[in-house]
């Protein structure tokens, strides 16, 4: 599903990931663990097509398309979600607004139509309910005024809406208390199908516990160094990763 | 010529170029070009006035050449040759159309172009059972089409062109017109005086409240044509209207001076909400043509505890003058300022309000949302000014500017000057550009770059669409959308 090799990327003229190799197929969940300045969050913008992120050698292809090529919504279009690490405020413009407007513009890359209004907001009822989100939150303005947890719900929320093939969660764990922890674990799950494909950014293996990945990658420097099992997240909360790598 | 007029139009469609440019071809019945007397002597036979007015417009001329053009806004454009213009012009016709289907169906088709709402459009053709929206469809200077003028009139609202008020009701139009926006206010409204073509009048009675929206569409159509509207709204005491005015206007490479005068008098009790989506033809990517707005918006809250609220969105026009204002004379009267303002290239705006307290607990609001794109110049101009007798005043002002680009400019200009002690007066300004992160996560749910920018746009400018009658608010979204198409990247 996504193939990634020999991956340099520069921010600001200084180069972050330094030949990144990674490839998950269809039905895996794959963490990649690292320490603050490892390059993880470039990894995930990267992925995501952000400007200002630039790919200097190397390749990233997703559902066989070569994503040098796509504009960010395209990508979106094609089947990949991004969870923001600091996800963002829009004032003025509602969660339901927001998110009707996102999947029938990804509706109408893929050349379906708009979905309607009825069969939406029985969509959104729905995924908001499972994820335990209160139905007015939808109609709050985009993560204005919501506290950490929820606006990691939100995300979730967001990619239960969007049901992307595969998803890129970027620190989605971090700042939660144990229950919003299990929540967005639960949506993370559910996320989890034969035919998906999940990408965890973390720290910490505290969110492993709740959504056990397939493969577990370790990144310093801007290049995945080791890859293992679940067991290898649980050796590195143990030993460190001066040790494990 | 249709098959041109196609081709230019998909032309611009996929150059997201402006999408109203197109021009309706039908004969003009012009007056010469440039200005003088005997200009103002065909103009007023030509709308049949009756001596007082031609006198009226000639005492406005003769005031007009005494008075300079202002110079004081942070607008640059050419200087303006009035002679060079034409001051009048109208659709040929034998008598006044009897019904619709006598109606030119290029005005018909020109409407549909403009994407009135098919609502209105069956109004304009008749459909039994339409939406009760009154459009006083203004084509080039003349009133072609009124409808619903029955159903109004046994509410007991006069709602005709002005040229019909003249006729009509001349006391009414002796007493109000003028009575609110002198004829030696400005330049532009001592000129509008002179050579007004056409506009609206609304009287509304005591204790009625209006029974539907109002909406009068503007539009220029002739090479070379200034516009000159006048618009007067009488609400009396007890009394409510709701009026809408939009405007489109075709693609154009000269520059073309549009003048307007609007006043509003409220009485006791009465409320008047005036709505106004402006989309006048901004000029090309680089600054090449487009519409002259220099426009007097006034209203006078006459009576005790009378309203106006002015609500705009101003998208068009190469150059915007413009600062639709409230007199609060009577004693806990209330003046409301809603403003968006989109500049885009080469567009100057110099837009705001004046709230001038002089009754006693008169209150005024006053939100403006500017967002600056492209190379565009955006300004707005406010003064709350509260007299020495006026107790108890309250204002509130917050004035939002969002740059969308690097190369473009906001400005906030505000005057306060306050000679009663008991006034509170607050202020608050803020200027951001659009935010990458904002953008990107749009994106990254998404949305086109243009799509995001759009959205990001619509939410800054909410507080103020949310005042707009839900006939304009879907519409002047997706204007905010066209206007800044091509604006980032």
């Amino acid at each position: 599903m996504l193939k990634i090799k020999d991956l340099h990327v520069n921010v600001a003229g200084k180069e972050i990931l330094k030949g990144l190799d990674l490839e998950i197929n269809a039905g895996e969940t794959h963490a990649i663990m690292g320490l603050n300045g490892a390059g993880k969050s470039t990894l995930a913008n990267t992925i995501a097509g952000r400007d200002d992120y630039e790919v200097t050698k190397g390749t990233i292809e997703f559902m066989g398309q070569d994503m040098m090529e796509m504009e960010p919504h395209e990508r979106v279009a094609a089947g990949l979600f991004l969870g923001f690490q600091y996800p963002v405020e829009i004032p003025g413009v509602s969660n339901l607004n927001f998110l009707r407007t996102a999947l029938n513009s990804v509706r109408k890359l893929n050349g379906e139509d708009d979905m309607s209004a009825a069969e939406f907001m029985k969509l959104v009822r729905e995924k908001a309910t499972h994820l335990n989100m209160d139905p007015d939150m939808l109609k709050r303005f985009v993560n204005v005024g919501f506290s950490g947890g929820e606006k990691k719900r939100n995300e979730m929320v967001q990619m239960a809406v969007l049901n992307p093939k595969l998803a890129v969660l970027d620190e989605t764990d971090s700042g939660l208390d144990i229950d919003a922890l299990k929540t967005v674990a639960e949506g993370i799950n559910v996320q989890r199908r034969e035919d998906t494909a999940v990408l965890l950014i973390t720290h910490y293996q505290r969110l492993l516990s709740y959504v056990q990945p397939d493969k577990v990658h370790v990144m310093i420097d801007g290049k995945i160094v080791k890859s293992g099992g679940k067991e290898l997240a649980l050796e590195l909360e143990e030993k460190g990763y001066a040790d494990v790598a | 010529m249709a098959g041109t007029a196609e081709a230019q139009k998909q032309v611009q469609d996929v150059t997201g170029e402006y999408k109203y440019g197109f021009v309706t071809d039908i004969d003009m019945d012009m007056a010469p070009k440039g200005l003088s007397e005997d200009v103002i002597r065909f103009i007023s036979a030509k709308k049949e006035e009756p001596e007082w007015m031609l006198e009226w417009r000639l005492k406005a001329y003769a005031a007009w050449l005494k008075m300079d053009e202002p110079d004081w806004a942070k607008v640059n454009y050419p200087p303006i040759d009035y002679q060079e213009s034409y001051y009048f012009a109208a659709p040929k016709k034998k008598d006044g159309p009897k019904s619709l289907d006598e109606v030119d169906p290029e005005l018909l088709a020109t409407y549909a172009k403009l994407g009135i709402p098919i609502r209105e459009q069956e109004v304009l053709a008749g459909v039994e059972g339409a939406a009760k929206v009154a459009v006083d469809a203004v084509f080039d200077s003349v009133s072609v089409a009124t409808t619903f003028r029955e159903e109004l009139k046994k509410a007991g609202v006069v709602f005709m062109s002005i040229s019909e008020a003249i006729r009509e009701y001349p006391d009414m139009v002796k007493k109000y017109m003028a009575s609110v926006v002198p004829v030696r206010d400005n330049y532009f409204a001592a000129l509008n005086c002179a050579v007004f073509t056409d506009g609206t009048f609304v009287y509304i009675p005591k204790g009625v409240r209006c029974p539907m929206e109002l909406s009068t569409y503007f539009r220029i159509n002739a090479e070379n044509t200034g516009q000159f509207e006048r618009t007067l709204i009488v609400a009396d005491e007890g009394s409510y209207v709701s009026y809408l005015e939009g405007c489109t206007a075709p693609m154009r490479d000269e520059n073309q001076l549009h003048a307007a005068v609007v006043e509003l008098i409220a009485m006791d009790d009465a409320e008047i909400k005036y709505s106004t989506v402006q989309n006048w033809y901004p000029g090309d990517k680089e600054g090449k043509g487009g519409i002259y707005n220099f426009v007097t918006k006034r209203a006078l809250c006459k009576g005790k505890n009378s309203k106006v609220s002015w609500t705009q969105v101003e998208t068009g026009s190469a150059v915007t003058w413009k600062y639709p204002s409230c007199v609060l004379a009577g004693d806990g009267s209330v003046g409301e300022f809603y403003s968006v303002a989109v500049t885009n290239n080469y567009q100057q705006a110099d837009t705001g309000t004046k709230m001038i307290h002089q009754g006693k607990n008169t209150r005024s609001t006053i939100i403006s949302k500017g967002i600056s794109a492209g190379k565009s110049q955006n300004t707005y101009r406010g003064l709350v000014k509260v007299m020495s007798g006026a107790e108890g005043v309250r204002n509130y002002t917050q004035c939002d500017s969002l740059l969308v680009s690097s190369e473009c400019g906001a400005h906030t200009v505000p005057y306060i000057e306050v000679k009663n002690p008991s006034a509170t007066i607050e202020h608050e300004a803020t200027t951001s550009k659009i935010s990458e992160d904002q953008l990107f996560y749009c994106r990254a749910r998404g949305l086109g770059e243009e799509e995001a920018v759009a959205m990001i746009v619509n939410g800054f400018c909410k507080e103020v669409m949310q005042h707009l009658p839900m006939e304009f608010a879907v519409e002047a979204q997706k204007l905010l959308g066209i206007s800044l198409e091509g604006s980032v990247g």
